[in-house]
């Protein structure tokens, strides 16, 4: 007979763990994939518009702090890393290994979360918000500096957005790992949470020069 | 060339109604020949032939390659106005046509023009996206709000045509609809002096002097605050911080609308954009006398030069201007 | 002859009762039926809006409606048929139902991913629903920017929810499908012997992956665009309409893709099964499956020869589409090969199968006209467009989808649907398609716009035989919905494979059981090996 009592590591559908995990981690690449297809659409635009007005993007993304930016790419990079960390940890069948690096890239996402909310709050201040009370020193292209900021805030908000959703994964991972459900027999959603974590920031990694970055060396 | 668009249809027809009716027949004939006359009759498996799919590959393949080129021919005709091409400009919005001729003609949701004279109209819109569509002639174009397109035709028999708008822009969109007239080339002329409020460029020239655009941009030497416009339309601008682009249509536009997109190079980005204290009207009348201030070209057009930074080299700019001037 | 009657073997349909073991259900079989019922509901409630549309268009004046509830009309009836019926239709009826059976797995690989894909199927079209019903919107289902953004003050947002949601039940299918096609298959399935539907649904999954996401960040920016003015799509700010434009057909024309590939992977199973073929060239078909999903990718932008992009971009793209016409031509090439000695049956699926063909042959040859720059420039934006689609999205899609219900409607349910009343249907259906969209290509040429209210005089006659079909094509659609209901009840008992069909899904109960098979398959022959099967049955009553 080929049904088999269905546990969280072998699900009814399947033959064995072993092809549940590969469908598992295909499921997730494949899911990737559609969001650098959705993302994509805004780098496009932001390419066309660049393009179009190299002058006013470049001024608005002087405006842009790039040591605040830098520190927040170093931040995330290191939960990628405290994320490997945990990863490993579940291979190994270290549970507390397995908590405490969840934890700490929980913490660590919470810090980039915090210190992007504290950039858009100095936006808002220095009125670079697009609407009625926009302005940018520095060019006559008031429109297309708009343009500039709607992209970063949509670009940058569309990210956070991600961001929230990978703590909320992180969290569901860290009471499913408190709880003893991960072992190094079946440890799959730690992998491909991870695999969805590195993603987002990876997306940032894209993001940070192409907003931050624009033609900075001619200062 | 709505007789071109026709000839590359019927060539079209021929092949999809030969397939078609090849097709159709085929199986036709194959369901009737092959029918199942028994419930346990087998037919023996036939898995393919790799010539037949080349052959039916090729074939096909060659056919829509003469189907793009021929296409694409006619697009090209479609696309490049002539250089005899009467210039009529279109303003779309909801929900009418605005027409105006060069010689000052102003009408709405009609556009009377010669028989045999080629006219190409330059049109853009105050709203919404709506298309210019005119079934007689086989063409059509898009109209855009913050950008000029272009459709010509050449009309080949007098009398009167369908105008639709072509892209639905809101309640009205069926009823954003017209009339081209073709006339005698007699009757058109009589049709023009029939009342007129000057023509074109002479209501951009008082423009020009009424807001005051003549302050900077000085049409006898010294160059003011801003460049010379005499000899501009057509030519290579050089930009400030590299970069060229041609004084067209699109070009003039966006220097009054939008100055500081371009800044010719040599000159400060101090022009004010006169955004809402023109109309698109306004805008039409005022490229028109631009353009004016370029005499016809009997060869090439002249290339703009950069004008010097300081007054010194602006009176030897300035001596080259005048020997171009009118 | 099966004596037993259905109700005592244990199936996918009795194994368990009550609702919530309906709208809980992680069996692919009943979810299919969900959907069944769900696309079923959005058909009719399109169709009504085509109603109205052929009503109003009786007479060249505007008489039944206000311009602005046609607008609403008709821009109703693209968005529901298009993503609330046709996207969904065949790959999540008959591929949820018989994808995981051809390949003698036990489910899809993600089975509460694929009842949260109907889910979010049905939230979609409650936004839809909600658009509608609060007073509609009238953009067209194209949503061209600035009306769109800054003029229509109609539920644009509402409808832009649905569609996302919507879009997403449709990504998540192609997910799940890809993942089953790639790890699920039963030993000895390998690819060159799935059956040609497999391949079908697996290219469209790969196109809803692809192609879905891009039209879900080009809502996202519709709605940024119309609620917070980010300028994106503004001229006055520096953004480009066109832009727009690109962003939206990115999608959308793969999205005309992802409704014929399914279809046409109908067509193979019925063609063989009902000539006792195989499909002639088995092996260029799958591929022309994937080369269309591919290439379908790259024609986009003809649909904007005259939008005001370059004529450089109208020759690529006109150049590319005649390449994208090449697979489907090869398909109808082969479908017709395959009948070439054959066994041809004359049952329902397979009338629906040569209707079909036929239209969806006329529909892909105009399509050569519209992908022809210098005709297009003409019939942009006319009823030529029109009758293009209708012919390969009903004369096609629809017509494959009512062919494969009819085939696998014993198989599903275990009874027969009523043969003579179903070939009635099929003809009545054939003829109102043709009455009503073959006018349009005359229209078209003519210079008829599209979504036009009125229109002058001279063409109400055609206009008047176009309502005439839409009337004679109701009555064909409404007829299936009465005789598969009365079926259920009234219909003779299938047995397992009535049609004398190779394909996993015919060698196991009619309707199968909870767990598709009791024994994993284990395969050993090609895909339509009609002389394995006899041998089989053979062995079986010997």
């Amino acid at each position: 007979m080929d049904s088999h009592t269905e546990t969280a590591a072998l699900r009814e559908q399947f033959e064995t763990a072993g092809q549940q995990k590969e469908v598992s981690t295909l499921g997730m690449w494949i899911f990737l994939v559609t969001e650098i297809m959705f993302f994509g659409g805004l780098f496009l635009a932001y390419a066309i518009y660049r393009r179009e007005f190299a002058g006013a993007f470049a001024v608005a993304s002087n405006t842009l702090d790039v040591v605040v930016g830098a520190v927040n790419t170093a931040v995330l990079l290191c939960s990628s890393f405290t994320m490997v960390l945990a990863v490993r940890a579940a291979q190994i069948g270290s549970r507390k290994a397995l908590i405490w690096f969840l934890i700490l890239t929980i913490l660590l996402g919470g810090v980039f979360l915090g210190v992007k909310a504290y950039e858009w709050n100095l936006k808002f201040e220095e009125h670079h918000v697009p609407g009625p009370s926009f302005h940018l020193e520095g060019t006559q292209e008031q429109g297309p500096a708009q343009l500039f900021f709607s992209l970063y805030f949509t670009m940058t908000g569309l990210h956070a957005l991600h961001m929230l959703v990978g703590e909320g994964l992180m969290l569901f991972l860290l009471w499913q790992a408190y709880a003893g459900k991960y072992t190094p027999e079946y440890y799959t959603p730690v992998d491909i949470g991870g695999l969805y974590w590195h993603f987002v920031d990876i997306i940032w990694i894209f993001l940070f020069p192409l907003l931050y970055l624009i033609a900075r060396h001619q200062h | 060339m709505a007789a071109s668009v026709d000839h590359l249809l019927y060539f079209l027809l021929a092949v999809a109604v030969f397939f078609s009716v090849g097709i159709f027949l085929t199986i036709f004939y194959f369901a009737i020949r092959y029918r199942r006359r028994s419930e346990s009759e087998l037919p023996a498996p036939v898995h393919g032939s790799m010539s037949l799919e080349i052959l039916w590959s090729v074939i096909p393949f060659g056919l829509t390659m003469i189907m793009f080129a021929w296409g694409a021919s006619v697009f090209f005709t479609i696309s490049r106005p002539p250089d005899d091409a009467q210039q009529i400009y279109v303003i779309g919005k909801q929900w009418m046509w605005k027409i105006q001729h060069m010689e000052g003609q102003r009408e709405i949701n009609e556009l009377h023009i010669p028989v045999g004279q080629a006219v190409k109209l330059t049109m853009t819109s105050e709203d919404v996206i709506h298309d210019f569509f005119v079934p007689a002639f086989r063409t059509k174009a898009d109209v855009l709000p913050g950008r000029y397109t272009t459709t010509w035709f050449k009309a080949t028999k007098p009398g009167k045509y369908h105008l639709f708008c072509a892209q639905y822009c809101g309640t009205n969109h069926y009823a954003m609809v017209g009339w081209v007239y073709v006339m005698e080339p007699q009757d058109y002329q009589a049709w023009l002096s029939g009342g007129t409020s000057g023509s074109l460029t002479s209501s951009g020239e008082k423009l020009f002097q009424d807001l005051a655009c003549v302050n900077c941009h000085h049409l006898i030497d010294p160059p003011g605050r801003g460049p010379n416009l005499r000899n501009l339309y057509g030519s290579q601008v050089e930009l400030t911080g590299g970069g060229h682009v041609k004084a067209d249509e699109e070009y003039i536009r966006e220097s009054i609308l939008n100055p500081s997109a371009k800044i010719v190079a040599g000159y400060q980005p101090i022009m004010p954009t006169f955004q809402g204290l023109v109309t698109e009207e306004n805008v039409l009348q005022l490229i028109e006398y631009i353009k004016s201030l370029t005499p016809k070209p009997a060869g090439a057009l002249p290339s703009r030069d950069r004008p010097s930074r300081d007054r010194k080299g602006a009176e030897a700019a300035g001596s080259l201007q005048k020997s171009t001037k009118q | 002859m099966i004596t037993e009657a259905v109700e005592e073997r244990e199936n996918y349909l009795n194994a368990s009762y009550g609702i919530k073991s309906w709208l809980l259900t992680k069996d692919h079989k009943r979810i299919a039926l969900l959907y069944l019922h769900t696309i079923t509901f959005f058909f009719f409630l399109g169709g009504i809006f085509a109603t109205l549309i052929r009503l109003e268009l009786l007479t060249p004046k505007g008489d039944l409606v206000s311009a602005d509830t046609y607008a609403k009309l008709f821009t109703l009836h693209g968005v529901i048929m298009i993503f609330f019926f046709l996207i969904p239709s065949i790959p999540a009826t008959l591929g949820n139902f018989f994808l995981p059976m051809m390949i003698g797995a036990k489910d899809l690989a993600f089975p509460r991913l694929n009842l949260l894909s109907w889910y979010l199927l049905v939230i979609g079209g409650c936004f839809a629903m909600y658009a509608m019903l609060a007073g509609g919107v009238d953009t067209g289902w194209t949503f061209y920017v600035p009306y769109s953004t800054n003029y229509s003050n109609t539920y644009v947002i509402a409808t832009g929810i649905g569609i996302f949601i919507a879009g997403f039940s449709s990504i998540l299918t192609g997910l799940n499908f890809i993942v089953t096609v790639h790890r699920m298959r039963a030993p000895g399935m390998t690819w060159f012997r799935l059956p040609l539907f497999v391949w079908s649904n697996y290219a469209t999954a790969l196109i809803q992956v692809l192609g879905t996401p891009v039209i879900a960040i080009t809502l996202v920016l519709l709605i940024g665009e119309r609620t917070l003015h980010i300028g994106i799509f503004d001229p006055a700010r520096g953004g480009d309409p066109v832009l727009f434009q690109h962003l939206f057909w990115f999608y959308s024309h793969p999205a005309v893709y992802i409704m014929v590939l399914p279809a046409m992977g109908v067509i193979s199973e019925l063609v063989s099964v009902f000539s006792k073929k195989a499909i002639f060239g088995y092996k260029v078909v799958a591929f022309s499956s994937v080369a269309i999903a591919v290439l379908g990718f790259l024609v986009w932008g003809h649909h904007m020869f005259v939008s005001g992009q370059s004529v450089y971009a109208g020759l690529v793209f006109s150049f590319l589409s005649y390449f994208v016409a090449i697979p489907s031509a090869i398909k109808v090439f082969n479908w017709t090969a395959t009948l070439h000695k054959g066994s041809i049956s004359f049952a329902t699926p397979m009338l629906y199968a040569f209707g079909f063909i036929g239209l969806f042959t006329v529909g892909g040859l105009t399509g050569l006209f519209v992908a022809c720059l210098g005709v297009d420039v003409h019939v942009h934006d006319t009823y030529f467009v029109i009758a293009h689609f209708h012919y390969i999205m009903v004369g096609g899609t629809l017509m494959a989808y009512l062919g494969g219900l009819h085939y696998w409607w014993p198989k599903m349910s275990g009874r027969m649907y009523p043969e003579g009343w179903a070939k009635l249907s099929a003809l009545v259906i054939y003829l109102g398609f043709n009455l009503t969209f073959f006018p349009q290509f005359i229209l078209g040429y003519l210079g008829m716009p599209r979504r036009y209210w009125t229109y002058p005089d001279e063409f109400q006659v055609l206009h008047v035989m176009s309502t005439a079909g839409a009337s004679v094509l109701a009555v064909g659609y409404l007829m299936p919905l009465i005789y598969f209901m009365w079926s259920l009840r009234y219909g003779p008992i299938a047995g397992p494979n009535p049609w004398g069909a190779t394909g996993l899904e015919w060698q196991t109960a009619s309707p199968p059981p909870a767990h598709n098979f009791d024994v994993t398959p284990v395969v050993t022959t090609e895909a339509y090996d009609y002389a394995a099967l006899a041998a089989m049955e053979e062995a079986k009553v010997g």
